[in-house]
């Protein structure tokens, strides 16, 4: 039996049992609620997988998924280099910098009306702007190492986090506001017991969105000159050298450390916001 | 309205008047070296002695330079005037001498990354809309679909951008349009896809139920519930969408080699050792933005006017 033909038939198969898995009784469970998108990926894998063996697409374009997992197995070693130099020292490094810079210039601004009418809008429209594109200024100012890396995404993260954190901080309405006042609370004792806690919903929303944005910053960077080491390196170099197997278990990396750098921050942000409505369906 | 303005402006001010402080010590090494080539006496001598020496005693030791950082060709720091000067030279003054699509000309690179983030806005609105109708409609659809989505962008773009450009010229597509469209359509889509599926399912349910009594069938609830109630979430979304599409028209341009785009310019700057290039490109790129994200507001203020709702 050909390739082609089993791809389609698990296609087929996979498709009827997670219609019946979604329409049965147990649709809400959470073994169903993870399976199903599981087996929604495995298909597409399993399409990958037949589509490129049936017309037998050379490896030096598009490999199978198997040959890139065993890639992946084969050359761990590197992958795990390049994962401490981008991903531990560059993009780390500069979402902790950015992070708190942001965190404070936002309490900061946040004890001036002027400031935060003014601040905000800036933000907003310079979060949205293409800033990857300031790596290259960036690589020449701190050099190649993960320095500049880093640098790169304090620059990324900082102003989405920054625009949420004063967003947040407007959150406390008067009335609890009043109460705190009642209490005789001095500013620090509101902003620690009061407004920072009713942030942070907007808190971990901008930092969520950071985690992408880090990595994205850190990879690019790279591109732009580094040590003979990191996945953006390798990846640009792959992409000349033809290892487009090596180049695909990178990105097997990056999907997994993205995926596990924003599932940490949800995780953090449930066990901080436990109180808040769109965390109490959760557990 | 003046409550807003104001303090913006003072920013930005306080933003142009910290920018042109920065440029001095940012730039009094190159300033130092290009003063000693030309003659002039410097304190410590040579540019490997005084990589050791701090920029503010080189500033205060050479203080009749520290101006010369501020004309520099080839700055590490350029002032916003140069800045402003390079984008004029660029853009208003090629349209001026009717070399508007001359190769060097801003308008022309700006044109390029317009065409692909258009089309990738394109793509990646229809992908999102069409994944959030799924979703609102099927059960199944939304189990396997939405962890995928969220997933998909977890996944840095950037490592994808230079495969995606080996796989469309292997299968035979030339030029760097419909990978770029297509890098930029995947940051885009997502953000769609979230504003309709909340768009699609804010209808309450009694409008609802109440489609139901006149025994509305799923597509006429589609069509007379849900698509008009989804339509200010929609434009919320699409001014997100276009956004990241321009960014990602760029990223797309980045790593790749391309020749012409604005992204390429920054990379082009970068290999030729001319910063006022990229900056110039940068604030071409924010400008961009800027206009974009304006037509996306006018055409919501309009479209709602039209469906007699307030602004």
């Amino acid at each position: 039996m050909s390739w082609l033909v089993t791809a389609l038939l698990f296609w087929v198969a996979a498709t009827l049992v997670n219609a019946w898995l979604a329409g049965s009784s147990f649709s809400e469970t959470r073994v169903v609620r993870i399976a199903v998108p599981l087996i929604f990926g495995a298909t597409l894998l399993m399409l990958w997988e037949g589509l490129v063996r049936h017309f037998g697409v050379s490896p030096v374009i598009l490999p199978p998924p198997s040959l890139v997992a065993q890639t992946f197995v084969n050359s761990t070693e590197t992958l795990w280099v390049d994962f401490q130099q981008t991903v531990l020292k560059g993009a780390l490094s500069g979402y902790v910098i950015g992070m708190v810079a942001a965190f404070l210039t936002a309490v900061a601004i946040d004890r001036s009306g002027f400031l935060t009418r003014g601040l905000l809008p800036i933000g907003n429209f310079v979060a949205a702007l293409p800033i990857v594109g300031i790596a290259p200024i960036l690589v020449s100012w701190f050099g190649f190492d993960w320095h500049s890396k880093a640098a790169v995404v304090v620059v990324m993260v900082f102003f989405p986090i920054l625009v949420n954190c004063v967003q947040g901080l407007k959150e406390a309405d008067t009335m609890q506001r009043d109460l705190m006042r009642t209490y005789a609370a001095s500013y620090v004792q509101t902003l620690i017991k009061l407004r920072l806690p009713a942030a942070m919903p907007f808190v971990f929303n901008g930092l969520k969105i950071a985690t992408t944005l880090a990595l994205i910053g850190a990879i690019v960077a790279e591109y732009f000159g580094s040590p003979t080491r990191g996945m953006g390196f390798r990846i640009s170099t792959g992409v000349g050298s033809l290892s487009i197997d090596l180049v695909w278990a990178e990105i097997v990396v990056a999907a997994i450390v993205g995926s596990a750098f924003y599932g940490m921050v949800s995780l953090l942000e449930r066990w901080v916001t436990f109180w808040h409505p769109s965390q109490r369906g959760a557990r | 309205m003046m409550r807003v303005v104001f303090p913006v402006l003072a920013v930005l001010g306080a933003i142009v008047v910290l920018w042109y402080l920065a440029v001095a010590p940012m730039n009094i090494r190159v300033a130092l070296d290009t003063a000693e080539r030309a003659g002039a006496e410097i304190v410590p001598e040579g540019s490997a002695v005084r990589r050791d020496v701090s920029v503010w005693r080189l500033m205060a030791q050479n203080s009749e330079h520290v101006a010369l950082g501020y004309a520099l060709e080839r700055p590490r720091l350029p002032t916003p005037q140069q800045v402003g000067q390079e984008l004029w030279k660029t853009t208003g003054k090629m349209v001026q001498r009717g070399r508007a699509w001359s190769k060097r000309s801003l308008i022309y690179h700006g044109w390029i990354t317009l065409q692909s983030t258009f089309w990738g806005f394109l793509l990646g609105t229809s992908m999102g809309i069409l994944g959030a109708v799924l979703i609102t409609h099927s059960r199944v659809m939304e189990m396997s679909l939405m962890p995928w989505a969220i997933i998909s962008q977890t996944i840095p773009i950037v490592a994808l951008a230079p495969m995606i450009i080996v796989l469309s010229s292997q299968v035979g597509i030339e030029g760097r349009g419909v990978p770029k469209a297509i890098i930029s359509a995947y940051l885009c889509y997502f953000p769609v896809l979230v504003g309709m599926v909340k768009g699609l399912r804010s209808p309450a349910t009694a409008q609802l139920d109440l489609l139901k009594t006149y025994n509305a069938s799923g597509a006429q609830v589609f069509r007379f519930l849900r698509l008009p109630a989804s339509v200010p979430y929609l434009f919320t979304t699409l001014k997100v969408g276009i956004a990241a599409a321009l960014v990602g028209t760029i990223v797309g341009e980045l790593p790749t080699g391309a020749i012409s785009g604005l992204g390429a310019r920054i990379l082009i700057g970068d290999q030729f050792g001319t910063p006022l290039a990229i900056w110039s490109a940068l604030f071409a790129a924010a400008i961009l933005a800027g206009m974009l994200v304006t037509l996306l507001d006018v055409l919501q203020r309009l479209v709602q006017r039209r469906m007699g709702g307030r602004v």
